[in-house]
Parts: C-alpha cells; structure tokens; sequence
C-alpha cells in the first residue's frame, strides 16, 4: 500500500499548517502523525513517518525523533483493537490488577502481546486522567471507566461482532 | 453547601452550548473586559484576586502576567495547559467536557489582557474526543462574534487552536510543553530565559492551566476583592479537587478554600467516606508528585490543629509532617492497602515518563523503581530502605526541570512517615507477599508536643 492521504485528509493537513504562523509547519508535527497513524493501519512504518516528513517539508529524522518519544504512537503493528489499560497506583488501588489479569485470561495473551487472529493487543498504560472513574482503559478514540469484569466481557464482544 | 465559581452552572442542561451558556451569563466578563477596561486593569484584577496558579506550583498568576516582556513588534502567546498528566489529577477534563465555554472565555479575557493573538490549548493526546467539544465551541464562540477579527467592534483580534499532545507526561512541564508545541521531543529547556521573555518560538509567552484561565471569568464578574473573600487566608477563591481512590463517591469537586480535609473526605457533600466500613490509612493530597501522609498526620498538623484545604494548611509542617495542594489529585488510600506497592507504581510512573536528559532523573527513576519491586516481591534487603533514601536525595534539585524533584518526594515521603511497613516487607518477604501490612499505627492520635512554658 502506497502512503499516501486523500484528498480530504490533504486539505486537513493544509488547515493544521494554517495554525501556525508562516514558517512554523514543523509545529503540525504531532497531529499530522496521529493523523497518519489513524489512517494507516493504526502504526508508524518508516515509510509513513518519511512521508509525514515530505509533507511538512521537514528531514526525516526529526518525524523519528518525535515518534520513538511519545508514547501514543505505535511503532510495531498493533491489534485492531488496542486496549490500554491503566496501571498507576489510583487505579491499582481501585483494583486495575484484576482487571488486567482478567484481560489476559479472556484474550489469552500477556501485556504486550496481540492475539493470533490479529483482533485484540493488550498494553498497560500510565496514568490517563481518569483515576476517580477507575478501573479504565483507552479503546481507540474513548475511555472505558468503572471496569468490572462483566464489562470487558461486553466490550469484548462488542469487538468481535464489530470485527465480523 | 460550599459557595461556587467554576461549576455552578455546570448542571445546567445544555450548557455545553453557546446560546445557553450565554443565556445563563456567559460572556458577560468579556464583554466587561473588553469593552470598559484596559489590558493592565485585567492584570490588576486579577493580582487583587490573590489567584494562583490551578496546575501545581500555586504561583500568583496576576504577578506572572506582569512579567510578560512586551518588546515592539514582537507576537506574545498564551497557552493553556492541558497536558492533565498527574496521576490523582482529572478537574480540567471535567471542565473542558462539561463547561468548555468558560475557558474559552477565560482565554479570551486573559489573551486581551496579555496582548496575544494566537492562543494555542495544548491538551494530553489521550483525551481524544475532547478536542471535538472545544472545537465545537470556539467555533460557535467564532460566529457569534467573540473570536477573530475585532471582537465585538473592539479592534482586538484573537483566534484559539487546539492542539492534541501524543502521550508524554513530561509534557505538562511549561518548557518541555512549548518544545512539544514546536513539534519536537518533549525535552524541559534549561531557565532562564523564562517563557515570559522567550517560549513559544522565542516569543514572549505565559503558560497556565486550564482551571486557572477559568477562573478569571469569575474574578472580572464579580472583581478581584470579591473573589478574595472566598477561601482562607492566601488560599483565595474556589479550588477544583479530583478525588479518588478509595472513597464512596469519588469525582470532581470545587471547594471553597475553607473547609478541613476531614470534611472533604467523610462529609456526604463532598466525598461521602471510606467504602466498606474501612478505616483511612493514607492519602496524597495534591497529585502523585507531593508527600504521601499517614491519617493521623492527614487529618490533624504536627501541632494537633485541624487540617484545612487550603496552600498553607497542607504545607503546614513542611515536608517533615505535611504535604501539599499541588494539582488538587486527592488520592485516598484505605487500610487495606500497601504503602510500598503503591509507592512502586509511582516510581515506575516516574521512571516512564522521564525524558532522559538528566542522568540522575533517567537512572535514578528506574533504580527506584527495580528496588521498590524487589522489596514488594519480597526479595528486598534492609539495605535497600537506605538504599533507596539515598538515590532520592541524588534526584532531588540536581535536574533541569522539576521531574527529579516530583519523582524523589514520594519515594522519600513514603519512607519518611511508612519506613515500619518497608521494614516489616523486608524482614517478613514471605508473609508480605501473601497479605498487606493494614492499618498498623497510622491513624494512632499523635502525641501533642505541649507548648513551652513561659519562663
Ligand atoms: C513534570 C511536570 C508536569 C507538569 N504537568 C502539568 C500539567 O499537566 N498541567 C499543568 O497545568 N501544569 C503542569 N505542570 C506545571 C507547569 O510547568 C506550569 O507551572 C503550569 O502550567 C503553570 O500554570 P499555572 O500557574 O496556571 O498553574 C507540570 C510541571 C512539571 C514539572
Ligand atoms: S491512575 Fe489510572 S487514570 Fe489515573
């Protein structure tokens, strides 16, 4: 698959430019790769982060630089459904260990791992901001709050039937 | 019921919106603002209000601002920080979700009073649908004539951008969130020069957060010696305080600066108790970053007087018997669990999100956190309790940005008020891997040192 944006997701590239002043494109960095991450299968080839850099006229190695630092982007593939459970102590106090032991048993996989049909990758994630409503995880562009296992089974499914 | 500023009107249907948040007198402080005072009487207000800063320094914001170069011909820029990273921490989600028009507000008031055109609102990445509501609503602030071009036929001009962080705690540091802003690695610059001589592309910049900004709305409505009267003391106005852990109704709360912790936490106002019937046994007042307290010391200062929420009362004792505001992330523990794995869970916090410039932040962290897990894995020597005192004390003050600092004090405090539990951990490997340590003696009354007799 060539990388490259739609037309549409060219012009939302151009509007990101349009918020710094003249000369400060480089500033579009951050959303212009989660931009490209969104639409090319939920990672950052180098092929991807060479043309994120071509597009804001930029060396390659300051798009490296900022990928490998920032903990959202994904530099090795990732399950369709990435769950992101949080592990800090307000919600390891709130009981998120359960949680993630009870992911990896219905999932079959460990913290890191993604499932063989490709569906599901569990990561254990630092704090997200939603300590009083915990256990959570991030799924995609939402938080999941109040986890129980009854939840994860819900969400589970909710996955998998959307994945069919 | 506590009096409010910030999230009166937070319950009302629809607020979300422009024509009912304008409706139930928004706008109004703009409209004030910028039609009948100048950008310095802003700045006056808002010193006379006493505000200081909401993300976790407590620094007088009307002085900051006053700092702010003002060369010729130079752009200045306000950025609002809503990088909300601190574990314990999640008031500005809540008012960026539900009331997202205050802070427009907020920016608007403080962007004129400033002289900035460009306000950027830099928020953590993982609060992805966020951006959608602010969005929504400056471009609803947009069409009915409170940004862009001439505001309201005053001749000030402002647009606000937001912009989407990617994961990086870091990046709520003022300087490693401007380097992030410049679309590179979140890495703290070394000060000076200060952001309000040179921040965001070497311009004249102020940084504040988002519950800060707010609360300027309130200060031009009702005027800074109003908004004084709120609180106690030094610790002026409302305060929004994230609370969470171990308590029956965790959530966002403003308080007014008046009220003691105790009611904060028991009072069904506020946070309703401890769930289960169990009993306090230790709490982070102000966001991961600042010294854990046992109960005892939580709800009552070294000099047996109640315990407020307020700046002074938290600090009271200093780091030897008491904590801090900080962030307002009001963690609760309860006496069934253990000290030393959640110190470990701060420590392995700390060590992932330090940015790696300094050696002493890079290393120590994650040497912390590998003693920490091995002592809560019952392979911990005795050794290793002074071991770990030691490495904190080489953090602490020796790195660029506050990091170190924020990653040594709980580890430190931890040690300093719970050592009885890391020794018992050390001493007993096998038991302490099957059960917690529990309440011990940490809601014991203190003694009272009883006054000096006058001689
Ligand atoms: C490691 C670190 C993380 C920080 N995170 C935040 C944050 O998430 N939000 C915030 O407002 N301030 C944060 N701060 C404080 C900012 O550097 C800065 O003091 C603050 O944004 C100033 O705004 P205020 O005066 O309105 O509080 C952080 C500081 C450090 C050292
Ligand atoms: S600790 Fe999990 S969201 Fe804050």
């Amino acid at each position: 698959m060539a990388v490259q944006f739609s037309e549409e997701k060219l012009n939302k590239v151009k509007e990101i430019i349009a918020r710094y002043p003249e000369g400060k494109q480089k500033s579009a960095l951050i959303p212009v790769l989660h931009l490209a991450q969104e639409s090319f299968g939920g990672w950052l080839s180098a092929e991807t982060m060479d043309y994120v850099a071509s597009l804001l006229q930029i060396d390659p190695i300051e798009v490296y630089e900022v990928a490998t630092f920032y903990s959202m982007y994904n530099l090795k593939p990732v399950g369709k459904y990435l769950f992101e459970v949080c592990h800090t102590g307000p919600c390891m106090v709130s009981g998120s260990d359960n949680i993630i032991e009870y992911i990896k048993e219905r999932l079959g996989i460990n913290v890191g791992e993604t499932t063989a049909d490709g569906l599901f990758t569990l990561k254990t994630v630092e704090c997200l901001g939603a300590c009083g409503y915990a256990p959570m995880m991030q799924l995609g562009k939402f938080y999941k709050e109040h986890l129980t296992k009854a939840r994860v089974d819900e969400i589970i499914a909710e996955c998998r039937a959307k994945a069919n | 019921m506590g009096r409010k500023l910030l999230l009166d009107k937070a319950h009302i249907e629809g607020i979300r919106y422009y024509d009912v948040y304008r409706k139930n007198g928004g706008y109004a402080a703009a409209e004030k603002a910028l039609k009948s005072m100048s950008p310095d009487l802003v700045t006056e207000e808002v010193k006379k209000s006493g505000l200081r800063g909401r993300g976790g320094a407590g620094f007088p914001t009307g002085l900051k601002w006053s700092f702010l170069a003002k060369p010729e011909g130079v752009p200045r820029y306000l950025v609002c920080n809503a990088d909300e990273s601190e574990p314990g921490t999640f008031k500005d989600r809540y008012l960026m979700e539900f009331i997202p028009h205050l802070l427009i507000e907020g920016l608007l008031i403080s962007s004129f009073a400033l002289g900035a055109n460009r306000t950027y609102i830099y928020i953590r990445g993982e609060y992805a649908w966020i951006p959608d509501i602010l969005e929504e609503a400056i471009a609803e602030a947009h069409k009915n004539g409170w940004l862009g071009k001439n505001i309201q036929g005053t001749g000030f001009d402002l647009d606000i951008y937001v912009q989407r962080g990617a994961g990086a705690y870091i990046c709520g540091e003022e300087t490693a969130l401007i380097e992030s802003l410049e679309g590179k690695r979140g890495n703290p610059r070394i000060k000076p020069p200060f952001p309000a001589v040179k921040g965001l592309w070497q311009c004249p910049t102020v940084v504040n957060n988002v519950e800060t900004l707010a609360a300027v709305v309130p200060i031009i409505n009702i005027g800074g010696d109003e908004y004084a009267k709120y609180g106690t003391g030094k610790s002026t106005g409302t305060k929004l305080i994230s609370a969470c852990g171990n308590l029956n109704k965790p959530g966002v709360y403003e308080i007014d600066m008046s009220i003691s912790v105790e009611e904060f936490i028991y009072s069904d106002e506020y946070c309703g108790g401890i769930p289960n019937g169990k009993r306090l046994k230790a709490c982070i007042p102000g966001g991961s970053s600042v010294p854990i307290l046992p109960a005892n010391l939580l709800l009552k200062t070294a000099k047996g007087e109640q315990r407020m929420m307020t700046y002074e009362s938290l600090n009271d004792g200093g780091f030897a018997t008491g904590s801090m505001m900080g962030s307002g992330g009001f963690i609760v523990l309860d006496e069934d669990q253990c000290v030393v794995r959640h110190t470990m869970s701060l420590a392995r916090f700390y060590h992932h999100e330090s940015c790696g410039q300094c050696s002493p932040c890079r290393e120590g962290t994650g040497w912390m956190k590998k003693v920490l897990l091995n002592i809560e894995n019952g392979k911990g020597k005795e050794s290793d309790i002074d071991l770990l005192w030691d490495i904190q004390r080489r953090i602490e003050g020796n790195t660029i940005c506050p990091l170190g600092d924020a990653a040594a004090w709980p580890v430190a405090a931890a040690i300093r008020h719970f050592r009885d539990e890391f020794e018992w951990h050390v001493r007993h490997p096998e038991e302490a891997v099957k059960r917690n340590f529990g309440l011990a003696h940490y809601a014991d009354p203190l003694p009272v040192a009883a006054p000096a007799a006058a001689v």
